[in-house]
């Protein structure tokens, strides 16, 4: 493709957004789609035409909106008129009325302005908005502008440059500074050069990189190829989990469109420039999206951590350097290089720039996926974009950064969200799990849960991982069943004090995060376990129960 | 097919070819046996110990190796499934909202054991981590439809319908 033909399909295809009146987006991701989405979107093309409106609304399958809970949603533009639990039956009815006779039907609205209020989209800037089956919808709201700029008006250390000015950092979880890593690997001698896509998002209620996937896959796609650029690398990978079957050929939709295209493979816009990607299923190994294991995987072995250095920039696939990154900090990339390292920097504090996809589950009135500034307090996502716990509960503790982050109490919701704050609290920023508890949970038994699932995704190569962990899910268990003396609660913490310093990488690292946060904030309920044989929130102590069998 | 390779008391049949084409379109690449193993699970059902000895031959790796790389990774399956399968996602969302009770209900009714089949091979019970649908959890998915925001009942009502059994009695 010549620049030219980018810049006129772009106008094409806004003249053609334009043309319509109304443009009715149906979410069509994975948590839209158990409900019934497609059946509701072939209601309202059916509607739309037998109401001869054809002309003037285009009905547009998307990614996910963002509000999870009210699934199926559809959103009708202009206006952002959001519909809940759309049915067939509720899609006639809002061609007739909002469509056909300009009244949008209030009492199908969602109606929850605070979910949205305190939420800043860079990230997810087209997700919900746009068809992300078809490449010309990414191009007509700019896509491949920022590659396009890239590649005929920057060098690759300017690229570099830019990134590291807006102070952006790994959104995978270390949060360590994409610029610094980019220019480690642009600096490693070896050829060819690799970029890997990480899309491993193997943390349990987390779907925020798979959402992102589902509904914008072009900006994964172009973020990795300015990457590539910026590096000098000819080849990516992306690493995507097989469980996400909709993410998964979503991307490789994205792939062939963007090949056809030109924007992938020789000569991109008549540069010297070439880059492909290809597409790597994981096979439901947690580990894997560690950054030494995900080598592994993609050259077709166990997915097993390796001791760093040599570091992946000097030598990663097949021992050559290779850039890995978060499929979340490469969709921020064409933003920033379109608007700037001073736009993106005056986001968030000053130490932690730019936004945060996180997908909020658990007992929260409104789950979803959300994105917002870094810097905003888990008060105001959980009570304010989550609207708190459902009716006549307490709010308990909150879990940030996934099967290995840590529970904070109420007492530490001020916390700012950014990643000095939240691993000096004893979690972690992690790859965007927010889950939320209230008093129905048993802290202890949620403690044994997750240590239980890093005991099941320990890949079992380095003994303080492999053997300290199962031992600590002992211990837990025997807890939830009424064994155990109080001493045992300093022999657990020697135990994860020592799992922590020992492990060989992140998953062993910060796996016993639950349990040392449980027992920091929440020991009274360690101790009614162990002296008093009871379990406040009523969960533990019952026969051939827990997760455990 | 190279020279060499011996069969392995696998039929030949259309899944072999298309296996053995898939092979070959990878070049008998060795860092191809992640994306190998997908597709023969794909045509399968599962892995069994011939398969996976064909496919170490074809691509000239150890057993030892393939086997390794197969037990690995929790989404290849090594035993056949059941003629149903049910799977309840074991997610944190979904545990916080009870999947544990759902688990608990299947595996005293169909009288079958999570990660097992039951005895007339009808129905599999498997957990899985996360499906990433944490807005609707507790989420199972009853032969690939899934059912959110589930009680236990709705599950045993939904699992009989599709089964077409009644209660499977304790033997």
């Amino acid at each position: 493709m010549k620049p030219d033909e980018l810049r006129n399909l772009a106008q094409k295809e806004d003249e053609l957004r334009k043309s319509y009146r109304y443009r009715i987006n149906v979410c069509c991701s994975s948590g839209c789609m158990p409900f019934g989405a497609l059946k509701v979107l072939s209601a309202f093309k059916d509607a739309v035409k037998e109401s001869g409106v054809e002309e003037e609304c285009y009905v547009a399958r998307t990614g996910c909106i963002g509000t999870c809970s009210i699934a199926p949603a559809v959103l009708v533009e202009p206006g952002d008129y959001l519909y809940q639990n759309v049915t067939p039956e509720k899609a006639k009815e809002i061609v007739k009325e909002h469509i056909v006779n300009n009244r949008p039907v209030k009492s199908m609205l969602y109606g929850n302005e605070a979910y949205f209020k305190k939420q800043l989209r860079i990230v997810l800037r087209n997700a919900g908005k746009i068809d992300p089956l078809r490449i010309e919808d990414y191009i007509a709201v700019g896509g491949y502008y920022a590659l396009l700029k890239a590649l005929t008006r920057m060098t690759p250390e300017g690229v570099i440059e830019e990134v590291a000015l807006s102070g952006l950092k790994g959104r995978g979880g270390a949060g360590f500074l994409t610029g610094l890593k980019w220019r480690y690997v642009a600096r490693a001698t070896g050829s060819p050069k690799y970029v890997i896509a990480n899309l491993d998002e193997g943390d349990p209620g987390v779907f925020a990189n798979r959402t992102l996937a589902e509904a914008d896959p072009h900006a994964i796609i172009e973020g990795m190829t300015i990457a590539a650029y910026a590096v000098g690398a000819s080849k990516g990978y992306i690493y995507v989990r097989s469980e996400y079957p909709l993410a998964v050929e979503t991307l490789k939709k994205a792939i062939e469109a963007a090949k056809s295209m030109g924007l992938l493979g020789e000569k991109i816009f008549e540069t010297a420039f070439s880059f492909d990607i290809e597409l790597r299923l994981g096979a439901g190994a947690f580990v894997a999206g560690e950054e030494t294991a995900i080598l592994a995987s993609i050259e077709g072995r166990r997915a097993m951590p390796r001791p760093r250095p040599p570091y992946p920039a000097q030598s990663g696939l097949w021992g050559k350097p290779t850039l890995i990154n978060n499929v979340e900090t490469l969709a921020n990339i064409p933003v920033i290089l379109l608007k700037g390292s001073e736009w993106f920097s005056s986001i968030g504090t000053k130490n932690c720039t730019g936004t945060k996809c996180f997908s909020l589950t658990g007992k929260v009135n409104n789950p979803g996926l959300i994105e917002v500034p870094m810097g905003i307090t888990l008060r105001e996502v959980v009570f304010e974009i989550g609207g708190g716990v459902p009716p006549g509960r307490r709010f308990k503790a909150v879990q940030v950064g996934g099967p290995s982050g840590g529970f904070l109490p109420e007492q530490l919701l001020d916390l700012p969200i950014d990643y000095e704050s939240l691993t000096k609290a004893g979690a972690i920023m992690g790859s965007g799990g927010i889950v939320v508890l209230d008093d129905t949970s048993c802290m202890v038994d949620t403690a044994k849960f997750f240590t239980e699932f890093c005991v099941d995704e320990s890949c079992g190569k380095c003994t303080p991982c492999r053997a300290g962990l199962y031992k600590l899910y002992k211990i837990l268990d025997g807890f939830t069943q009424g064994e155990g003396d109080i001493q045992d609660l300093d022999k657990v913490e020697d135990l994860c004090e020592f799992i922590k310093e020992a492990s060989l990488c992140g998953l062993g690292q910060t796996a016993p995060n639950p349990t040392l946060t449980t027992l920091k904030y929440f020991r009274d309920e360690y101790v009614s376990h162990i002296v008093e044989k009871k379990c406040p929130a009523g969960k533990c102590f019952k026969d051939g129960g827990g997760a455990g069998s | 097919m190279p020279d060499g390779v011996q069969q392995t008391g696998l039929k030949t049949d259309r899944r072999l070819t298309l296996l053995e084409a898939a092979i070959k379109k990878h070049q008998y690449r060795k860092d191809a046996l992640l994306e190998i193993l997908h597709i023969a699970q794909e045509l399968y059902g599962y892995l069994d110990k011939d398969l996976l000895t064909h496919i170490s031959k074809l691509l000239r790796l150890p057993p030892s190796h393939v086997y390794g790389v197969a037990t690995f990774y929790n989404l290849f399956k090594l035993k056949k499934p059941g003629a149903h399968v049910v799977t309840v996602c074991m997610g944190t969302a979904c545990y916080v909202k009870g999947a544990e009770e759902i688990v608990s209900a299947i595996e005293r009714d169909f009288n079958v054991k999570r990660g097992g089949t039951t005895p007339d091979g009808k129905l599999s019970l498997f957990v899985t981590r996360c499906i990433g649908a944490c807005a609707m959890a507790p989420n199972t998915i009853v032969d690939g439809e899934t059912i959110g925001k589930a009680t236990p009942d709705e599950v045993l009502k939904k699992i009989r319908a599709v089964v077409g059994v009644e209660k499977v009695e304790a033997r």
